[in-house]
């Protein structure tokens, strides 16, 4: 796949708040149903960025009433009105699929200490 | 104008003005060159012949760089014909360039396939292969099966569909929405896949 951000410079995003794997961050993504548009929040822990230019994704996981439910946003997309970070993490790896695998106290992230 | 030449550069996903991210195919089409012109008193057909893309001079076969010569252009990698309606005028050396396609228009892209190599029935022709693998079977789960009776007509008909060479064939996609012309670079995106791998050159025909 060739990255299509020198093709349609006009599609990537630069207004984007900086955020790393292991931050919590609230997504509002626009839903539209009908005619009528509405913003939808999206809150969890970023476990994954990958990819670059107009390609890049983040994945985003929380729990929903006891279920991981995981979302990958592409970077660029229009859908995302704002992303907010609640709170900066402090994690080790850049991917952070090994939370798929804990459960409780164990798949919490720590925070930053400042 | 029918047509244009272009190179297949690859695809990407890009996001349409819904906001959906979709799948396109980047085409570097263009701007060609007119050769020659075909015409119904001399040839028979009215056609023009475009040419695409730079050759250094020392690998053009001398009857062909005398096409070139006679007509003062510098050679040129690819030569098609392409068809035109009498009524527009044309000149020899004219360029043609991606502005003859808008956006949101249907078009036809022709181009070579892959190669695929040597291939068998069930890949090349969608066989279902032979049976099952119990009983004893073996080693007949991707066969052909009979390729004929016995008796009559004591030989296989014309025809039947057998392993072989599988693609490096010219393909045809009709009704590829154009998403995108960008004028400045050349390009055209598409919508969907296009035959061919990358760099392969293309035929972009109107419908």
């Amino acid at each position: 796949m060739i990255d299509a951000s020198k093709i349609l410079p006009e599609q990537l995003k630069t207004d984007y708040p900086k955020f790393n794997p292991g931050d919590r961050i609230k997504v509002h993504v626009k839903v539209i149903e009908g005619d009528k548009e509405r913003i939808q929040p999206f809150e969890g822990d970023v476990i994954s960025i990958r990819g670059a230019g107009l390609n890049k994704t983040f994945t985003v996981r929380k729990l929903s009433s006891g279920v991981g439910v995981e979302r990958i946003f592409p970077f660029n997309s229009p859908k995302i009105a704002k992303i907010e970070i609640i709170r900066e993490g402090n994690v080790r790896r850049a991917k952070l699929y090994y939370l798929r695998n804990l459960s409780g106290k164990a798949a919490r992230i720590k925070g930053k200490t400042t | 104008m029918s047509g244009l030449l272009g190179q297949k550069i690859g695809m990407t996903s890009v996001y349409n003005e819904k906001g959906d991210l979709v799948p396109v195919s980047v085409i570097k089409a263009g701007p060609c060159k007119i050769v020659s012109i075909r015409t119904k008193e001399k040839d028979g057909y009215h056609a023009l012949q475009l040419g695409f893309g730079e050759k250094k001079e020392k690998r053009v076969s001398k009857p062909v760089l005398g096409q070139f010569k006679k007509n003062e252009l510098a050679p040129l990698k690819v030569l098609r014909e392409f068809k035109f309606s009498s009524e527009q005028e044309f000149k020899i050396g004219d360029e043609i360039n991606v502005s003859i396609f808008a956006e949101g228009e249907k078009i036809k892209v022709r181009a070579k396939s892959k190669g695929k190599g040597f291939q068998g029935v069930m890949r090349r022709h969608g066989f279902g292969g032979v049976g099952g693998t119990t009983h004893g079977q073996s080693d007949r789960l991707r066969a052909p099966g009979s390729i004929g009776a016995s008796s009559y007509p004591s030989r296989v008909f014309k025809g039947q569909r057998m392993a072989g060479r599988m693609g490096h064939k010219n393909v045809t996609i009709s009704n590829l929405k154009i998403f995108k012309v960008i004028h400045e670079q050349n390009l055209i995106l598409v919508r969907g896949a296009v035959p061919g791998a990358i760099n392969t050159i293309v035929e972009l025909l109107k419908r």
